[in-house]
């Protein structure tokens, strides 16, 4: 369990996080999103104690981190992949943190073994590749055993069987009734690891809900249209609940039937059809859609979606990026 | 229980490789416990204490190969340098004029090669703590040890007890090669000799505090270049800077730290360099003030 209340940190005139209030329950994977720069690192380091908050406090089951007696048991942290000394190799760098707890040389082996290093772990972490890295960085929050954990973007880097690893690894810790607590800023990648969602955007909370939500927030699915013949269509299509948009001269997109449907319309009317494409409506554009309100009301910025939406592993943008919303 | 056991080998047997298979023994064992796994067991508790850290530092010290290398420095250095100008002065005697015969200080002869060593001790007293800084290992050290002082505290005594072992050792040895060497002029003391001990104790002790300088300066300014130079500079520039000044001026340079090694080193007292107490004093003044200073920042400034 981790309780944010009124936290706030400034560097010097510069608000890094403002006013966020957030309660991550145990049992579950939170995801914390947001853009880059909206404040979740400073965030997790406010919750290890690392930065101190200009304002408010941050709870870890129920008492300030710094106050353990057992760190590493209450709370698993990988926040850079890099925050080991190079020169140091992986298992010497694991027996050094795990000696602080009193932890075994077991409970050492035991963990470089389950994230996959136990081949390299005699070499230098200086010379590991982002992925390896990554590992070690999850060897050392698992350490301890610990009752949370907080993981700074633990997927950056790694290759995609390494992705299926970790999200497997942090669900059946969630199911054994932790509390795993990690930040992205790619919605798409919440959607398939995380069940809960904190939301930020400049330091600021948008919105605390679960990835369930923002997908049945969605509006729904369009099937774009190219036809020579797009007002003959329209007419041919026109009808209760169906909603024609055009985009241009010869496109159009519709809701409100399926592709099956307007085929068939188009083929009774003889009108030639060039392209019948049903759009998935992105992850990103549903959590667009449900934090709209929040966001044009909460700061001062605007959204802006770089990619078209058949793009299902893009990135979104938050406040501070020029350019108007684009979506498809 | 065992719903989530076969959950944890539905999930994680989708991984390939040994991987895969290591995380499904490991979840499942420790699943064992029911929601929040019990670690305790019989082992000691899993918490933080003082010791635990130092036997953590005490780990990280002798696991990088710049502690060999300035280590193996600082003891060649003492050696060969004591060495080597116990030979000179030997081969030089007959030309000494009886002034400089009657101030001459076998001791701190044969000890000299303090004035590198402290070099090289001083280079791994910064690296201690700036090179977390550099590599962002500290984070990860203060983060499993949040009250952060303990760190600083193993950090010194670890550092001190091996830089303080492995002086006392190369004196030794640089002393007793140079004594042999002075010995054919018959102008050898003996470690028993009134204030030899102290000489070779002291001296160690000096290089010691020159390193724990060094950490206090790279926990105070986090970068590991810029505390090398103001160490240097303390030691090397300082000195010469003071000795431009004029004569009413000059005995402030008794309370630099490098004055310190010249009054620890000597045994044949010298008008111009301050007693063995007053360097020591001086020495621990430079410690604690620095030492106060690096430990109410790292507790006050974010990591």
């Amino acid at each position: 369990m981790i309780e944010a209340r009124g936290l706030e940190k400034r560097y010097g005139d510069k608000v890094a996080v403002h006013d966020l209030s957030f309660t991550v329950r145990p049992g579950a994977v939170t995801g914390f999103l947001g853009p880059n720069g909206a404040g979740k690192s400073t965030t997790m380091r406010m919750i290890l104690g690392l930065d101190r908050p200009t304002r408010g406090e941050v709870l870890v089951n129920g008492r300030r981190y710094r106050d353990s007696a057992a760190p590493m048991h209450e709370v698993g942290v990988m926040l850079e992949a890099k925050a080991v000394h190079t020169g140091r190799s992986a298992a010497k760098h694991l027996l050094a943190l795990a000696q602080t707890h009193g932890i075994s040389r077991r409970r050492v082996t035991e963990v470089i073994d389950m994230v996959g290093l136990t081949d390299v772990a005699r070499k230098r972490a200086g010379g590991f590749s982002l992925g390896m890295g990554q590992r070690l960085g999850i060897a050392s929050a698992l350490l301890g055993d610990p009752a949370t954990l907080i993981l700074d973007e633990p997927v950056n880097g790694l290759d995609p069987e390494g992705i299926r690893w970790i999200r497997g690894l942090l669900r059946d810790l969630a199911a054994e009734g932790r509390t795993v607590f990690l930040s992205s800023h790619l919605m798409s990648e919440m959607a398939q690891t995380a069940t809960n969602l904190v939301v930020v955007g400049r330091g600021r909370l948008i919105a605390e809900t679960t990835v369930d939500e923002v997908i049945a927030s969605a509006s729904p699915a369009a099937i774009h249209v190219r036809t020579p013949q797009s007002a003959a269509l329209r007419d041919v299509l026109a009808g209760p609940g169906v909603t024609v948009t055009s985009t241009a001269a010869d496109t159009l997109d519709v809701t409100g039937a399926t592709s099956v449907q307007i085929g068939e319309a188009a083929r009774a009317a003889g009108l030639a059809l060039y392209e019948l494409t049903p759009r998935q409506v992105s992850l990103e554009d549903a959590f667009m859609d449900l934090t709209r309100d929040a966001v044009e009301y909460g700061t001062t910025g605007t959204y802006a979606t770089s990619s078209s939406s058949t793009d299902n592993e893009k990135t979104f943008a938050l406040a501070g990026i020029a350019g108007s919303e684009t979506r498809a | 229980m065992s719903t989530q056991t076969t959950q944890m080998f539905g999930a994680t047997s989708t991984a390939a490789g040994p991987t895969a298979a290591a995380t499904a023994t490991a979840t499942a064992g420790r699943s064992a416990g029911g929601p929040r796994p019990a670690s305790h067991g019989h082992r000691p508790a899993m918490r933080v204490t003082q010791l635990r850290v130092l036997r953590s530092e005490w780990t990280k010290l002798t696991s990088l190969r710049s502690t060999v290398w300035t280590m193996a420095a600082a003891l060649g250095a003492t050696v060969l340098l004591g060495f080597v100008l116990s030979r000179v002065t030997a081969n030089d005697w007959p030309h000494y004029t009886a002034e400089d015969m009657r101030t001459f200080d076998a001791t701190a002869t044969s000890l000299s090669g303090m004035y590198l060593a402290q070099l090289a001790i001083g280079v791994l007293g910064v690296l201690v703590i700036s090179g977390e800084y550099a590599t962002g290992m500290i984070r990860a050290s203060l983060g499993v040890v949040p009250r952060r002082l303990p760190v600083l505290w193993a950090k010194v005594a670890v550092f001190a007890v091996a830089s303080f072992g492995l002086m006392v050792v190369a004196n030794l040895i640089a002393f007793t090669l140079g004594q042999a060497q002075l010995s054919s002029r018959h102008i050898d003391v003996a470690l028993s000799d009134p204030g030899v001990l102290r000489a070779v104790l002291g001296t160690a002790f000096f290089v010691t505090g020159i390193g724990v300088l060094g950490l206090t300066l790279g926990a105070l300014l986090r970068n590991t270049p810029a505390a090398i130079a103001t160490l240097f500079g303390v030691l090397l520039v300082l000195p010469q800077i003071v000795g431009a000044l004029p004569p009413r001026l000059a005995r402030i340079g008794d309370y630099l730290p490098s004055a310190s090694g010249d009054a620890l080193l000597q045994v044949v007292r010298s008008p111009s360099v301050p007693t063995p107490t007053h360097g020591l004093l001086v020495l621990l003044a430079y410690l604690v003030a620095t030492l106060a200073a690096a430990a109410v920042l790292l507790v006050r400034r974010d990591a």
